[in-house]
């Protein structure tokens, strides 16, 4: 069996002397005898290393690696810097704790502040918090955020994404609070039917930037609509998309959150991800979660440490503002070491790559009878199209040419996404079967 | 140290990306940020350096000792992350036809299988975080199980231990629910009396970690559940301290109904200085319908990934879970098996009583008798008579090279240190740092005053936490703005 144990048997017995037991049962003296188990677990028998290695390899093998990816939808395929891996599986970032102890956890504590700093940076808003689980839980504790006794409905885009959506829905549930979906108009947020729903009982509005569908929304005019009710303003933003659009400070955003897994996260089957969260300084003492802030030691040296405590739940109990502890502490110093090699120009390049690609990409496909464009507003890397053809037939096509194709929708359309990872070349080929597989 | 920012220059900067081959789309100004990201310009090897160092200043359970108690600070084995790196199971998109990822369903089935034999539960849902994200879903199983009966309005009230987590109480009104504090009785567990007053028609459910924080087995286990469940309410077990009783005793049988588990603490996964962490949920049967879609169990019986599930109470995650982490969780019970599951909960229990009868010597522990994998000093008598805090010994255990208990927690223990030494230290380990206590004990009780400046030897002094609250720095700006 493996184990991880350093007592040797010789040892145990000194130990078990030392406590006065003969046995290591009867440490377990004090539960009622008929709880403890009579058998041993129903679980395989333990194994080596390498024995393990194997079976862990085998599954992994069973699933599919795309060379070519052209889905995104939440989830985004970018290059990862060499030197981002790297620094993220060093042993001591990977077995630290939540850094309680500052005096030896300056290292951890200071990566938060820079990463806090560069999400200030691309989000254009005042403060950041050190992390939530991922985008979707970010955008509903986002919502709470925004509640209070008066004004307790959320106003939410039916254009974001669906998963975030259903995470929010579950958050309002779960508080006994309303969330109504402001709907669809040409792919984007319809404006005057916010207008319409909005009274003195919203407290916020939510939509995403780019949407669900890559669609860029008129955030700045939806930002005015929500404040000129009384109700925030909350954006949800593709990090990399940040690098080029209006910032979220720059439309007004009271909290600006997302998914932070483009900057430097594998796909991974959906985690683990990042949620990052910054607001106003108006609105920093209901952010959730850990806030590393910057103050000096007894002799006046720049120190790091955990703040604004009074909010969180070790503190504040049933009085907290979240119930969050453990956080993705590990992926918020990823996205900063992909944020300081990247450096502005590489954000930059990356982010416009991404849509010049889709735009290349739009255009060739949308060209191809029966498979045009949905909507005609601008967009970021993701673009919907009909699609004429079977959509299973045409994605078991890409399949077969080890190309893992957009994202079909419910109703019938594709959402295709590209990233700097697609070359001119992938995008023919695939315009070039898409062509095809329409004559099939 | 300085800041990334203040290692910026003009100019430098490293090569990732090739130049664009396809034309460039120019967006117009209306859409377009007005400056460039002011991040920061480095080579990277500034980068490389940068983190480095870092690296120096921060302590991992990989630099030694780290006893810090309701953590589970053990051994993160490598093979772990070695089964994580694997191509297979970081390249693939959570969106990609069930076909495609047979093997990331089997992770996931095999996982939730196994756990459930490990907690006595019949389903299990892996979407949560974290262990608080856990409780969370856990607490809206509740919820969904009396709104169904009809109940919802009136089953309003978690009953919660005074020595319980924050988390706890955070998470009841999380979900709507207002909490009902009891307080324990004089032997650290709960005083059944007052159990017994505070169930009621409006009990929606009890919260309970066992063994609990002060690292005692509640004997009284099965009838506290009997009188949670005689008045209509639901059990749920807080696994944070699982560690001491897998494989022994399962929350199942003690009556719980559902249960939140911490990969991180008892299934090794890497705490990573706060996270990413894994909050599997389980449940007994009457539970599996509401648990979060899509379903994975084979309970659905619909497939290996269900998504039509109408009592569901929700996403309550994007896609399915912090998969990696329940790679790395899977990896370490393939590991260990039906012996060493149980085999590392006994030798956990082990080490904390004999580390607790070592410092027995001159600590004053909160509670006598056999603990299980961990243990609560109190300072309360050395605080009073010589002014020596928990504080000043976990500091001075700091410059010793050794991570501090938990301090200040459980609450309802002055002046507390809780330590959880876990299975994976060696008795030289145990021994060394009980000489260390014990001398850092006597060391503070002679000369407080120089304990209190403590620790010396770290990166930093004592930092100073009031003004770091009343004038929050959170973030780098620039010297001129």
């Amino acid at each position: 069996m493996g184990h991880y144990l350093s007592i040797t048997e010789e040892q145990r017995k000194e130990m078990l002397e030392a406590i006065g037991l003969d046995s290591l049962d009867g440490m377990y003296a004090g539960a009622p005898s008929d709880l403890v188990l009579k058998r041993e677990l129903d679980l395989p028998s333990g194994r080596s290393e390498l024995g393990v290695l194997r079976e862990m390899e085998a599954l992994a093998s069973k699933n599919r690696v795309f060379p070519t990816v052209f889905r995104g939808a939440g989830a985004y395929r970018h290059y990862i810097p060499a030197v981002v891996s790297s620094v993220s599986a060093k042993e001591t970032f990977l077995t630290s704790y939540t850094p309680y102890q500052s005096e030896i956890s300056q290292g951890i504590l200071q990566a938060i502040f820079e990463y806090q700093t560069m999400i200030c940076q691309l989000t254009g808003m005042d403060v950041s918090n050190a992390s939530v689980y991922d985008g979707a839980t970010a955008a509903a504790e986002a919502l709470t955020m925004c509640r209070d006794r008066k004004r307790a409905k959320a106003l939410v885009s039916s254009c974001a994404n669906p998963e975030v959506i259903k995470v929010m829905r579950t958050y309002c549930w779960a508080a006994n609070a309303e969330m109504l979906l402001i709907p669809e108009k040409d792919g984007l947020t319809d404006k005057e039917a916010l207008r319409a729903m909005l009274d003195g009982s919203v407290a916020c509005v939510y939509i995403a930037q780019p949407n669900f569908y890559g669609l860029i929304e008129d955030a700045p005019t939806i930002g005015q609509i929500a404040h000129e009710n009384g109700a925030r303003f909350i954006m949800g933003v593709n990090p990399i998309a940040a690098a080029l659009l209006k910032t979220p400070g720059e439309c007004g955003a009271d909290i600006a959150v997302g998914e932070g897994q483009p900057l430097g996260m594998p796909l991974s089957f959906g985690g683990p991800y990042l949620g990052f969260m910054a607001s106003t300084g108006a609105m920093m003492r209901k952010l959730p979660g850990r806030i590393v802030g910057e103050t000096s030691d007894s002799e006046g040296n720049r120190a790091f440490v955990l703040t604004l405590q009074a909010r969180e739940q070790h503190i504040r109990r049933e009085k907290a503002s979240s119930n969050i502890c453990s956080n993705e502490a590990l992926c918020a110093l990823t996205a900063a070491v992909y944020m300081a090699v990247m450096g502005p120009g590489g954000i930059r390049s990356a982010a416009q790559q991404c849509a010049s690609k889709a735009h290349y990409m739009a255009k060739l496909i949308s060209d191809i009878p029966g498979f045009g464009l949905r909507f005609s507003g601008e967009f970021f890397h993701e673009f919907v199209t009909e699609c004429p053809v079977d959509t299973g037939k045409l994605m078991a096509t890409l399949e077969e040419n080890g190309i893992l194709g957009g994202l079909p929708l419910p109703d019938g359309g594709i959402l295709w996404c590209t990233t700097e990872m697609n070359t001119k070349d992938e995008i023919d080929a695939l315009v070039r079967l898409v062509r095809e597989g329409k004559r099939v | 140290m300085k800041l990334l920012f203040e290692k910026s220059a003009v100019g430098r900067g490293s090569t990732i990306l090739p130049e664009c081959d396809v034309p460039e789309y120019i967006f117009s100004s209306e859409l377009s940020r007005q400056k460039a990201v002011p991040l920061p310009e480095l080579s990277e090897n500034d980068v490389s350096r940068h983190y480095s160092e870092l690296e120096r200043r921060a302590y991992g359970v990989n630099n030694g000792f780290y006893p810090l108690g309701s953590c589970t600070m053990k051994y993160n084995p490598k093979i772990n992350e070695k089964t994580a790196a694997l191509s297979g199971f970081t390249d693939v998109h959570p969106l990609q036809p069930e076909s495609t990822v047979r093997g990331a369903l089997e992770v996931l089935s095999t996982a939730e299988k196994l756990l459930c034999e490990i907690t006595g539960m019949d389903a299990m849902t892996l979407q949560p975080a974290a262990g608080a994200h856990g409780e969370f879903t856990g607490m809206l199983l509740i919820k969904k199980y009396h709104e169904l009966r009809g109940e919802g309005k009136k089953r309003t009230k978690v009953i919660v231990p005074d020595s319980a987590h924050g988390t706890n109480p955070a998470t009841a009104v999380m979900g709507g629910m207002t909490v009902v504090s009891i307080p324990s009785g004089e032997d650290g567990c709960v005083d059944l009396e007052m159990l017994r007053a505070a169930v009621g028609e409006d009990t929606a459910g009890l919260m309970l970690t066992n063994p609990n924080t002060l690292g005692i087995f509640d004997k009284n286990i099965l009838e506290i559940t009997k009188i949670v469940h005689e008045a209509g309410g639901l059990a749920y077990y807080d696994g944070a301290n699982l560690n001491a009783i897998m494989g022994v005793v399962r929350p199942g049988d003690m009556g719980f109904d559902c249960v939140h588990l911490n990969l991180h603490k008892t299934f090794s996964t890497p705490h990573g200085g706060g996270g990413p962490g894994g909050g599997a949920v389980g449940c007994k049967a009457f539970l599996s319908p509401y648990l979060p879609e899509p379903q994975i169990s084979p309970f659905s019986g619909q497939g290996p990934v269900n998504e039509d599930c109408p009592q569901s109470v929700g996403k309550v995650k994007a896609f399915y879970g912090n998969f990696l982490v329940i790679v790395r969780a899977l990896t370490y019970i393939l590991t260990l098996g039906r012996e060493g599951i149980p085999d590392a909960a006994k030798h956990a229990v082990l080490s904390a009583n004999y580390l607790k009868k070592r410092l027995s010597e001159k600590y004053t522990m909160a509670f006598g008798g056999t603990c299980m994998h961990e243990f609560v000093m109190t300072l309360e008598r050395e605080s009073k008579e010589r002014g020596v805090s928990a504080m000043d010994i976990a500091k001075s255990l700091l410059d010793r090279g050794i991570h501090p208990p938990t301090m200040y927690f459980p609450l309802i223990v002055h002046e507390a240190l809780m330590a959880e030494p876990t299975e994976t230290e060696s008795k030289e380990t145990l021994d060394e740092a009980a000489d260390l206590f014990l001398a850092v004990y006597d060391e503070a009780m002679a000369d407080p005053e120089k304990a209190h400046l403590r620790p010396l030897s770290a990166a930093i002094r004592r930092p100073d936490e009031v003004e770091a609250a009343r004038n929050p720095r959170l973030r780098w700006k620039p010297a001129e703005l």
